[in-house]
């Protein structure tokens, strides 16, 4: 039972100001909050600076949580293995005898592709500087309650992270930095509604984009549109059209098929990776910095700002 | 209503302090709001917005304790770690404070079943406005993400409100000595 309302003014003119300008005040901060929300909607970028700042205060107790994290995902996949493990271990063994085949005759094939690439005068984009990661961080936290996916990550400009670079877990890719703050950087991750990855199938090459689903899975999108050839199972490489990603970063694998594409699972869940890796921006480890879209300026780091913006929706469908 | 009799101290010759008495409250909803990212990297909605929560929470146990206006600046704490575009908190907390006065000024007397059906609904609208924010102009899988998470946040809601509670006795705790 809620008490009678006591804040009753009474005749004292100061506490019927008082109530009357907090009205007011109250109506002022619905209109400021739609003008900020509207401004932030229409400029992306706005605020970075303070959202970084945000996130350097909060970045120490992210780092004392993050380090528990994974022993507590890690608590039911050991009660869970205690159960399984005789029969884990033999597939496993079998596994390992095929993968260790498998990894010599992949190192015959690599080791023939690059004498091809030599044979046609082709450029090695892959040198071992451009593989070199700029540096690897712990992810300190998510937002965890809004529609938008992103995480944050315990380095930033002073580890020489730049807006655009990719970042990936072991298992695969989780997502690229979208704003750098001085010791942290916020990321987009692949399963946000507008982060938008051109992949590719791993065994024949078809051609996709993977967009994320805003609850946790992907949609894979067809370019060439027809029957549709995907089946559960199908893994998706990044293919590194659009400049960002590294071509032959893990993606997704499909869990269903729609009729006119799939539903995928991440397979580097993010959840479950306590230390990432960011990457440099594809072009530019590989040369040719032209090659990427003009909005990724500030990814090379010079970040002239003479070009016109072009639209959010343009910038996400190009990288 | 006696809050701090409860509490087997000393109480003669003691006070509460005023700036305890004062912070607490917009130290707890921006606790929530920082909270909501820390424990886990998600890859889907599914924590309540522990920081509205709170908000609701002191809103309803002690009525005109936070001014009307409070939703503007807990809100700006809030949009910088929740992830939603900024404003958005700003924008929809104001609105749920002005809601909240109007639903008092309509009735005066309400059984808790009441407040917690009035906190659902205002939950349900901020995420689902929320929701929208984040998607301008694009149409997104709104209710099967939506659905466990405003279960989970009319469900831990009850337990929000007995946070706030632990932390209102503590804001009157009479711990300073009057001379």
């Amino acid at each position: 039972m809620a008490p009678p309302n006591t804040r009753r003014t009474g005749f004292s003119k100061r506490a019927q100001y008082g109530t009357f300008f907090g009205y007011l005040a109250a109506m002022a901060g619905v209109l400021v909050g739609a003008a900020v929300l509207l401004f932030s909607i229409l400029n992306k970028d706005a605020f970075t600076g303070v959202r970084g700042m945000a996130s350097d205060v909060v970045a120490p107790a992210g780092m004392a949580v993050s380090a528990g994290r994974e022993g507590v995902h890690d608590v039911g996949t050991t009660i869970y293995g205690w159960f399984t493990w005789g029969s884990t271990n033999a597939r496993m063994k079998r596994e390992l005898e095929l993968a260790r085949v498998r990894l010599i005759e992949a190192r015959a094939i690599e080791e023939e592709n690059g004498r091809l690439k030599a044979l046609l005068a082709m450029r090695q984009d892959m040198t071992a500087k451009g593989l070199q990661p700029v540096t690897s961080a712990r992810l300190i936290n998510s937002t965890a309650s809004s529609m938008r996916r992103f995480a944050t990550i315990s380095a930033g400009r002073d580890k020489g992270v730049v807006t655009g670079m990719p970042v990936r877990s072991p298992l695969g890719l989780i997502g690229r930095v979208l704003e750098t703050g001085e010791h942290t950087a916020r990321v987009l991750l692949i399963t946000d509604p507008e982060s938008v990855v051109p992949v590719r199938r791993a065994n024949d090459g078809l051609a996709a984009f993977v967009q994320g689903h805003g609850d946790g899975t992907l949609l894979v999108r067809l370019i060439s549109l027809g029957i549709n050839p995907l089946k559960p199972g199908d893994v998706f490489v990044t293919s590194g059209s659009g400049g960002l990603y590294h071509p032959n970063t893990a993606v997704a694998a499909v869990m269903r098929v729609t009729r006119d594409g799939a539903v995928a699972r991440v397979l580097s869940d993010p959840s479950t990776s306590e230390f990432v890796m960011v990457e440099p921006v594809f072009a530019v480890a590989a040369g040719m910095p032209q090659a990427l879209v003009p909005v990724s300026d500030a990814a090379l780091g010079t970040a002239p700002k003479t070009k016109a913006k072009p639209k959010p929706d343009q910038r996400e469908a190009t990288d | 209503m006696p809050l701090a009799s409860a509490k087997p101290m000393q109480k003669i010759n003691r006070a509460p302090s005023p700036l305890l008495a004062r912070t607490v409250p917009p130290l707890a909803i921006i606790l929530g709001s920082v909270l909501q990212t820390l424990p886990l990297i998600a890859s889907a909605p599914i924590l309540p917005p522990l920081g509205f929560l709170f908000l609701l929470a002191w809103r309803q146990l002690r009525p005109g304790l936070l001014p009307v206006w409070a939703g503007l600046p807990l809100g700006l704490v809030d949009d910088l770690f929740s992830g939603q575009p900024m404003g958005s908190a700003m924008l929809l907390w104001s609105l749920a404070m002005l809601f909240l006065e109007a639903i008092e000024r309509r009735f005066p007397w309400r059984s808790y079943l009441m407040d917690w059906f009035v906190a659902a609904g205002v939950i349900l609208g901020y995420l689902l406005l929320g929701s929208v924010v984040a998607h301008v102009g694009k149409h997104g899988p709104i209710a099967t993400v939506l659905t466990p998470q405003l279960l989970l946040s009319v469900l831990v809601f009850p337990l929000a409100e007995r946070f706030i509670a632990t932390c209102d006795r503590f804001r009157l705790w009479r711990f300073r000595a009057i001379s």
